[in-house]
């Protein structure tokens, strides 16, 4: 019965979606304020039926209720209970419906939040919205339904693949979904701007909010699955350019050269045309990492043609959506007008260089992403691209960004000096410098590079700092003004500060653990003894043990540190009996920012085991520096002239009534 | 494959292989030699994984092709003679930075070609408008109306 409930309101919500399709869009053609309305209540309705639906399969699989082929394939009796409720979204059908939930959570979001919109263009904002989710209603409907029931209900489901229960993972594909499915607003709003073949300033102040919110998910999302790859996968790496990885990256670097250009046709009315193409690449990038990984074309060209159902399905959608709004913007960009001059070496100059860069990036990684696959399918030859090919294209365009990042805060509006900036900027630069000695003497020469690489890190630190200081008139106005000054600053200010920090904490982690970890790979006897970075780890023996639904091996390592026992470290191997299947889990062991790591590989005949044991200086700033940026947005978003639905600052009293009388 | 949440997709090849990567019996005793074999492996594929270099890979071939990198550089070879040795056997596909050659020329050329053209699309458009704000729009007949109103049928035409 739940199934059927869960299957109906889906259907239910296509039906709404149907008509917030195409009433709105009629309401906004001939101004009727009540066909335009009618998108309010279908959105918030749209968001109940897709949620009843997403619960009605959580209970399914709460409840281990069998006899729904989904639930049987992906969930296990004894599962503890949080990866049941994850269980949902760690397969397609239920992933597809996440997806879907988290677009109704915006477009409802849209609807409630959206008060001060024009109404035409919020009619048209939850048209375009609708026909996303109309699409992939259908996709769920017609080739990924999570309802279907199996005409015996099996005694015992297949458990969910092991190396999906894990707490990380839990949480990584919902923040990440919100980030990229988030993007569909902006470019809902861009689609409705080129509609309206109306766009101004205030436009971009009603997309940067809903872009920042997203772009904060999906910078958090981005962080957590790299996280959950160093710990699970045993070998220590944080980014291995993988071509899912690569899927959740690209629309990240868009979005954020979407963050940057909205906020020049926000203060200064330019660059409209560029920021209208890029929320419609960047939701664009959402959709073709959907399909990348949706459609099994990364398995192999081959995989995809043996099923090709759902991969045509979505490569249908994409088509229509990327190729449509291209086309529409083809067509009504040039009747865009644009504003706002600025001369090269400017405010909005800087900006221009950071979505030149970004987009140069992105482009790299979506060649690197699709190239081999492309080149397979025509010519048949294969070849591969990794992480070296990375290392040595997108690595310089990104040092190059980082390094301009703090001359852009300190240029002026419209005419820039260069020279000034460089100026203001001469005790960063000094720290900067101080930093890459230290690192120099303090390393010894193991590596050229990464001291430069400290120093870059310092300098963008210490330049978002001259940033506030300037603001603040520090050193030029008395201590208790310039601290009252810095506390009044708008808070995008401090937003772009605080993010930009942790772009350079995220380069100093991934300096450190990249540069200055240590390695050891050996084969150890219970009792023997590792020496690692001043550590001392003593193999203490191995155990088994036994949990929910797997048996574990676990090996006990003593740590050391100048002769004391500062821990104990517990790497295991767990065997999941369901799937025949075994997952790695290593220790880890903070210190400072830096981590130990164990990891354990196979046992040998003399009773030895095999261990990697890794010391990472730093590594911890990869992730915290993430979350860092995202904080930045956090600070960014709560700046009052883009708290959603806040009134203008500045708007005179006399102006409310009126406001008033027009809702 | 395709029923596991997205990102496993990725890793779900490793699922059956808790073995990990580089085994402490094939390391080189000579520590050189280990490291310039460590450095290879980062760039050589493991032809049946996904985008996995046979440094970070368990699978058995990945196994294989490390002892055979020790084995060629035991033997003397250089780090270039070892990847043209397995070029030769493997193909390109085993290396995970491609070769420049004419069938990737575009995976190579793109990125910094939309970097060039980017800069000289920006550069020439700065240039236009510089060019343009220095003459100024003529007037609009409105304006002109209002200009003769103001000053007498006298006014200078824009």
């Amino acid at each position: 019965m739940i199934p059927e409930l869960g299957h109906y309101a889906l259907v239910l919500a296509l039906a709404l979606s149907l008509i917030q399709s195409v009433g709105p869009v009629i309401g906004a053609r001939y101004r009727d304020a009540s066909l335009m309305r009618l998108a309010d209540s279908t959105a918030l309705m749209q968001f109940f039926f897709v949620a009843l639906s997403f619960a009605a399969l959580t209970v399914s699989y709460v409840t281990s209720d069998f006899s729904v082929a989904n639930v049987f394939e992906n969930s296990h009796s004894m599962m503890p209970l949080i990866y049941k409720m994850t269980s949902v979204w760690g397969n397609h059908e239920g992933s597809m419906l996440l997806w879907v939930l988290i677009l109704a959570v915006f477009g409802a979001g849209v609807a409630a939040f959206g008060r001060n919109l024009p109404s035409s263009l919020k009619a048209l904002v939850l048209a375009v919205q609708s026909w996303i989710a109309t699409a992939f209603y259908l996709f769920i409907l017609l080739t990924s339904n999570p309802f279907l029931r199996l005409p015996q209900a099996p005694f015992e489901g297949r458990d969910l693949n092991p190396i999906l229960q894990d707490p990380g993972l839990a949480i990584h594909p919902p923040l990440l979904y919100l980030g990229y499915v988030g993007f569909s607003i902006a470019f809902s709003f861009a689609v409705a701007a080129l509609i309206e073949g109306r766009i101004d300033a205030a436009w971009a102040r009603w997309v940067r909010p809903w872009t920042l919110a997203a772009w904060m998910f999906l910078t958090l999302g981005i962080a957590m699955g790299s996280y959950w790859a160093y710990y699970t996968l045993g070998w220590g790496g944080f980014w291995f350019w993988d071509p899912v990885e690569n899927a959740s990256l690209m629309p990240w670097l868009s979005g954020t050269a979407l963050l940057h250009s909205a906020v020049v046709m926000e203060k200064r009315n330019a660059l409209k045309i560029w920021t209208v193409l890029l929320a419609i690449l960047t939701f664009s990038l959402s959709l073709i990492g959907t399909f990348l990984v949706r459609s099994g074309v990364l398995t192999s060209v081959h995989a995809f043609a043996t099923d090709p159902t759902r991969g045509i399905f979505i490569l249908g959608i994409l088509i229509a959506f990327i190729g449509g709004s291209l086309t529409l913007f083809a067509w009504r960009a040039p009747m865009l007008k644009q504003g706002g001059l600025f001369a090269p070496i400017s405010r909005e100059g800087s900006l221009v260089f950071n979505n030149l860069f970004l987009t140069t990036a992105c482009l790299t990684v979506f060649v690197g992403t699709l190239y081999p696959l492309a080149l397979e399918a025509m010519t048949g030859e294969k070849i591969s691209v990794g992480p070296p090919f990375y290392n040595v294209t997108f690595g310089p365009l990104m040092i190059a960004l980082v390094f301009a990042m703090p001359f852009g805060p300190l240029l002026a509006w419209k005419r820039g000096d260069l020279l000034g900036v460089a100026q203001r900027l001469m005790s960063a630069f000094a720290v900067g410098l101080v930093a890459v000695a230290i690192a120099f003497a303090a390393e010894g020469g193991q590596s050229v590079l990464a001291p430069f690489g400290v120093g870059l890190a310092f300098f963008v630190m210490a330049g978002a700092a001259v940033d506030i200081a300037e603001r603040a008139g520090l050193f030029r106005v008395p201590l208790a003004t310039a601290a009252k000054r810095a506390a009044g600053l708008p808070r995008s200010a401090w937003g772009t500060a605080v993010a930009h920090v942790g772009i350079a904490l995220t380069l100093l982690g991934i300096i450190g653990a990249a540069t200055w970890g240590t390695e050891r790979i050996v084969a150890l006897k219970p009792s023997q003894t590792v020496a690692l970075s001043g550590y001392e780890l003593s193999f203490d023996g191995l155990t088994q043990r036994r949990g929910p639904n797997y048996s574990a091996q676990v090996a006990t390592f003593s740590v050391h540190s100048g002769g004391a026992l500062i821990g104990i470290m517990e790497p295991s191997k767990r065997s999941f009996s369901a799937r025949g299947m075994s997952t790695n889990e290593a220790a880890l062991m903070m210190r400072g920012l830096g981590q130990l790591y164990l990891s354990l590989g196979d046992t040998n005949a003399d009773g030895s085991i095999a261990v990697r044991l890794y010391y990472k200086p730093l590594v911890m700033l990869i992730w915290f520096g993430a979350v860092v940026m995202m904080l930045g947005g956090a600070l960014s978003l709560s700046d009052r002239r883009l708290r959603v639905g806040a009134p203008k600052p500045g708007r005179k009293p006399a102006a409310k009534p009126a406001l008033q009388a027009a809702e | 494959m395709r029923r596991f949440a997205f990102i496993a997709l990725l890793f779900a090849w490793l699922a059956p292989a808790v073995a990990f990567a580089v085994e402490p019996d094939e390391m080189l005793k000579d520590p050189v030699l280990e490291a310039r074999a460590r450095h290879l492996s980062e760039e050589l594929r493991c032809m049946v994984c996904q985008n996995q270099s046979i440094d970070d890979s368990a699978a058995p071939l990945a196994r294989d092709l490390r002892l055979l990198v020790r084995q060629r550089l035991t033997q003397g070879d250089t780090d270039q003679q070892v990847l043209d040795f397995l070029v030769a056997r493997y193909g390109d596909f085993v290396l995970l930075r491609p070769p420049v050659k004419f069938d990737t020329l575009l995976l190579w050329g793109l990125p910094p070609a939309a970097l060039v053209a980017g800069l000289i699309a920006l550069v020439a458009m700065a240039r236009r408008r510089r060019t343009a704000s220095l003459q100024p729009a003529a007037l609009t007949p409105e304006e002109q109306k209002r200009l003769s109103t103001l000053v007498g049928p006298g006014a200078p035409e824009a």
